[in-house]
């Protein structure tokens, strides 16, 4: 047999497996949009950065967040302890940390739907269901959000475990849920709705047989919640103070919308713009240039930029993700947007191992860590800073999203 | 039809064998990558390595670098989303799970991972769809080549 005939043969095999890996479109209705209510709404929420509700977080906004069931006042619940991440979209929560049983979403055929998402460090695995979500005083109607860790789903798929390692519980999430606010208004977009080898894999539906790939619209995908506000929708604020060092906890606020209200304009901030393939902007530091290298995240617990080599500062002895300088170094970068905005940064890097040898600090500034190539400004950029994230579409008084200022 | 299945059974068995290698298989396994993420590949050679390109259908760059002796010492990735790691990984991908999950006790929150292993070394960083990945064994490296050169 000649080769190209094998491979012929050979990807006629691949794409019939894959035909059967996928199938199943559609999903049940769920109605998007609703309004609050009420004349004036509270767009401010708190949030602080302490230890989080497994102990031990370094460097995380947690907040909490009311869900019911659609349409019910009284199957309500309060859940704490959800870290706020603007780095991506989308309601989490750990079905541990839930009292209230929502209504599962559904492929047209009956069968569950089941999300595998993916994050730099595992993936979460769990059921779409829908909820309606109170925050401050805004309101997102019947959100498609996942539920982490049902055990209605214990099994996970291969394709979603080839992610890495599970992050389905209290332990390994350091969290009761996430609460997606970033620049994308789902977390996946079109490339789920697309069947075959072009759908990344993230949606499944669940029969009692196993779970399969699946096509997923749209609107029926897990959603930033804020972009189902019904108004102060446009993208968030993160306003935290300065932290010197090393404290136990630090408070501040989440505001919804960029210049709806008094209190969210843009005012003195610079808008720095995405490069639209990569979502990140640029970075020059000691005369060197990070070419769309570069991204603000306040899901991850540092500044992590570079490599030892590059930036001349060891990693820890027992931590090698992250930075133990001998000495506190305030550093500057340059920042600058696909606008051509540019503004310098100052930040700090301190020796890590220092920095948490007190257990009960969680709120540090001067933690850092590798990040070969690229910047990562984690939550410790936050501090001192107004930092806006506007979504992807939404228009504001600084132009269309998506793009990041401060 | 007989002659089909015949044929189909051949197909199976002409495999290049150990399918699921990557990093640290030897250079066949590029293209059972290829024909698993149903991408294109291209190649380009340098000094000392080869290196073997695959834009898959889910729109990730997945480059892998091959040795003069012909083992994959190195793989990256950058896309909108991961490529499939127990794929791209092979034998290494249970020592890069265990290596996540142990490295979360100390780590005190979310970040960008780096598993340094004196047999492995894995990056990963960005945020959603926006993902780079970068793994390989130091002591396939070939002499001169620089892992931070490695995009």
């Amino acid at each position: 047999m000649k080769p190209a005939r094998l491979q012929r043969i050979l990807a006629l095999m691949v794409t019939g497996v894959s035909t059967l890996t996928v199938g199943c479109g559609g999903t049940s209705s769920t109605s998007g949009g609703g309004n609050g209510g009420s004349g004036s709404t509270s767009n401010v929420q708190a949030i602080t950065v302490n230890a989080g509700p497994a102990g031990g977080y370094v460097d995380g906004a947690f907040t909490s967040v009311m869900v019911c069931v659609p349409g019910s006042t009284a199957s309500c619940q309060t859940v704490s302890g959800i870290l706020v991440d603007t780095g991506s979209s989308g309601l989490r929560i750990l079905s541990s940390a839930l009292t209230i049983s929502p209504p599962q979403q559904t492929a047209s055929n009956g069968d569950p739907v089941v999300e595998c998402l993916p994050f730099l460090d595992g993936f979460t695995w769990g059921p779409v269901q829908s909820v309606d979500l109170t925050i401050a005083g805004e309101h997102a109607k019947s959100l498609p959000i996942q539920v982490i860790g049902s055990s209605n789903f214990s099994t996970i798929p291969a394709s979603c475990s080839s992610n890495g390692a599970p992050e389905n519980d209290l332990a390994s999430l350091g969290a009761n849920g996430i609460l997606g606010v970033g620049i994308f208004a789902q977390d996946c977009g079109t490339a789920c709705t697309q069947s075959g080898a072009s759908n990344p894999g993230l949606y499944y539906t669940c029969p009692a047989a196993g779970c399969q790939i699946t096509t997923e619209s749209v609107a029926n995908q897990v959603q930033n919640p804020v972009s189902l506000f019904a108004k102060d929708n446009n993208g968030v604020i993160v306003e935290l103070p300065s932290v010197s060092g090393s404290e136990t906890s630090v408070s501040g606020s989440l505001i919804f919308g960029i210049g709806t209200q008094s209190n969210n304009g843009l005012g003195s901030a610079m808008v720095y713009t995405l490069d639209p393939a990569t979502g990140n902007i640029t970075t020059t530091y000691h005369g060197a240039t990070y070419t769309n290298a570069s991204f603000i995240d306040s899901g991850s617990n540092g500044i992590y930029f570079l490599d030892a080599t590059t930036t001349g500062f060891p990693v820890c002895t027992n931590a090698t993700f992250w930075y133990c300088p001998s000495s506190t170094q305030n550093l500057s970068a340059t920042n600058q947007g696909a606008n051509g905005a540019t503004a310098s940064v100052d930040f700090v890097v301190a020796n890590a191992t220092t920095l948490t040898s007190n257990a009960t600090d969680a709120a540090v500034n001067g933690i850092a860590g590798p990040n070969s190539g690229m910047f990562d400004w984690g939550l410790p950029f936050f501090f001192g800073r107004n930092v806006y994230t506007a979504i992807e579409g939404q228009s504001t008084p600084g132009g269309a999203g998506p793009y990041w200022a401060y | 039809m007989k002659s089909r299945i015949i044929c189909f059974l051949f197909a199976v068995l002409a495999l290049p064998f150990p399918l699921l290698a990557s990093l640290g298989g030897d250079v066949t396994s590029v293209e059972a990558d290829r024909v698993k993420m149903q991408g294109t590949l291209r190649t380009t050679s340098a000094d000392s390595y080869t290196m073997h390109e695959i834009q898959t259908s889910t729109g990730v760059a997945v480059k892998e670098y091959v040795s003069p002796t012909g083992k994959v010492f190195a793989v990256t990735w950058r896309g909108p989303f991961h490529p499939d790691l127990r794929q791209l990984l092979g034998a290494y991908f249970g020592q890069y799970a265990q290596a996540v999950q142990d490295q979360r006790a100390q780590r005190h929150g979310h970040g960008p991972l780096l598993i340094q292993q004196p047999g492995l070394v894995v990056q990963i960083t960005g945020h959603m769809r926006s993902l780079w990945g970068k793994a390989y064994v130091p002591q396939l490296l070939p002499a001169g080549i620089h892992a931070e050169d490695l995009q």
